[in-house]
């Protein structure tokens, strides 16, 4: 086949249409929120004090460092998935929620006193957290990376990567209305081995499933 | 034709998205124009095809059109594009490549003249199945119509449209396998 007589049956191809990456972005997003949400009411369920906590700083800041994650980590896979797109402007932004992070954990290192460090970063939780945050990230997981073999990635390892850190931070933000531990101690430590371990799936993943 | 200019390609494939294929078809001869450029530039020496990529990089803009967002430029995605296709070329033959950006930059100003190339690549079509293939030949080698193309085969208008699309998603995905 000469090229001219590609372009022919791909102009007789025009009018099939794919739904735009944006739009599927957006769903995939929404979606992942609801089979999150349904992943972690099923499985655990808020703790019976989450209206009270909701006036302690530890216990907020546990969702202002995990959606900041989720937030920055979707906007970077809306660039990704998208051949040509800038991502300078975004990479980063997700810087943000580690560094939040670290400055929690300064604040907190200054607050208790170091006798306690141990035991508040061992917390009673951890295997649950590490149990669980891959678990309800699974299924958001899977809507990125199909998103992503939808689009067009021309660096699919690290979408793959910021799709599995989407899920993580989607994930812990509905974990962390179960967990008793509230400690930033706790959250840096084990929070961020279970989205590793979710960012590096996705970063296996992906270059084998997004082939275009 | 020579090479159009960002603001054309745009406004031709904005078009041929509502459904005009005639500024589809306007729109993909004016790009393969800028890729052949493109990767004519970037092959220096054998081991690859140059027009290989262009078909592979014509048929990811294809498939992968809904990726490109209206309302930016169509010059950066399309090159994007060529570069991915470009390398995975190199990969796929075993050798490593360095592509600097900037290189692309020179490449929006100074098209080159296009001169087609004669070559056949009936091994892209001899892979699909004997129905898509058919159909895909109709259209493409034969120049017919959907219309005559489903009178040709007595099939459908829908089953000739399903069996081009499937073709050409094949005959992309072949591509990456070689």
């Amino acid at each position: 086949m000469k090229t001219d007589e590609l372009i022919r049956a791909m102009t007789a191809d025009a009018s099939r249409r794919s739904m735009p990456l944006d739009t599927a972005c957006r769903l995939a997003g929404a979606l992942a929120i609801v089979l999150a949400a349904a992943a972690f009411m099923v499985t655990l369920g808020p703790r019976p004090d989450v209206l009270a906590s909701l006036e302690t700083v530890r216990f907020v800041f546990k969702f202002v460092v995990t959606l900041s994650l989720a937030a920055s980590a979707f906007a970077l896979l809306r660039i990704l998935a998208r051949p040509g797109a800038e991502t300078r402007g975004y990479l980063p932004w997700l810087a943000a929620a580690p560094l939040l992070l670290a400055v929690a954990v300064t604040f907190e290192l200054f607050a208790v006193p170091s006798s306690h460090w141990a035991s508040r970063l061992v917390g009673v939780n951890s295997l649950v957290c590490l149990t669980f945050i891959p678990l309800i990230g699974a299924a958001p997981l899977v809507l990125f990376l199909l998103v992503l073999r939808h689009g067009a990635p021309t660096r699919p390892m690290l979408a793959g990567a910021v799709a599995g850190l989407l899920a993580g931070g989607l994930a812990a933000a509905f974990y962390a209305a179960h967990c008793p531990d509230d400690s930033p101690l706790f959250v840096a430590t084990w929070y961020s081995i279970a989205i590793t371990g979710l960012a590096v799936i996705g970063a296996f993943i992906a270059p084998r499933i997004v082939r275009w | 034709m020579n090479g159009r200019s960002e603001r054309e390609l745009a406004d031709l494939l904005r078009i041929a998205i509502a459904g005009d294929e005639r500024c589809y078809a306007a729109f993909l001869d004016g790009v393969s124009v800028l890729v052949r450029a493109y990767v004519r530039r970037k092959i220096s020496h054998g081991g690859v095809d140059p027009e290989d990529v262009v078909q592979e990089t014509l048929l990811a803009i294809h498939l992968k059109r809904h990726t490109w967002r209206p309302d930016e430029a169509v010059l950066p995605w399309v090159y994007a594009i060529a570069r991915f296709k470009l390398i995975d070329a190199f990969r796929r033959r075993g050798r490593r490549i360095e592509i600097d950006v900037e290189d692309i930059a020179e490449t929006y100003a100074q098209p080159e003249v296009e001169t087609v190339s004669d070559r056949d690549i009936g091994r892209a079509l001899d892979t699909l199945a004997p129905g898509q293939r058919s159909v895909v030949a109709a259209i493409s080698v034969e120049g017919r119509s959907i219309e005559e193309t489903a009178r040709q085969f007595g099939m459908n208008e829908t089953a000739v449209r399903v069996a081009l699309h499937r073709g050409l998603a094949a005959i992309a995905r072949r591509f990456g396998q070689d």
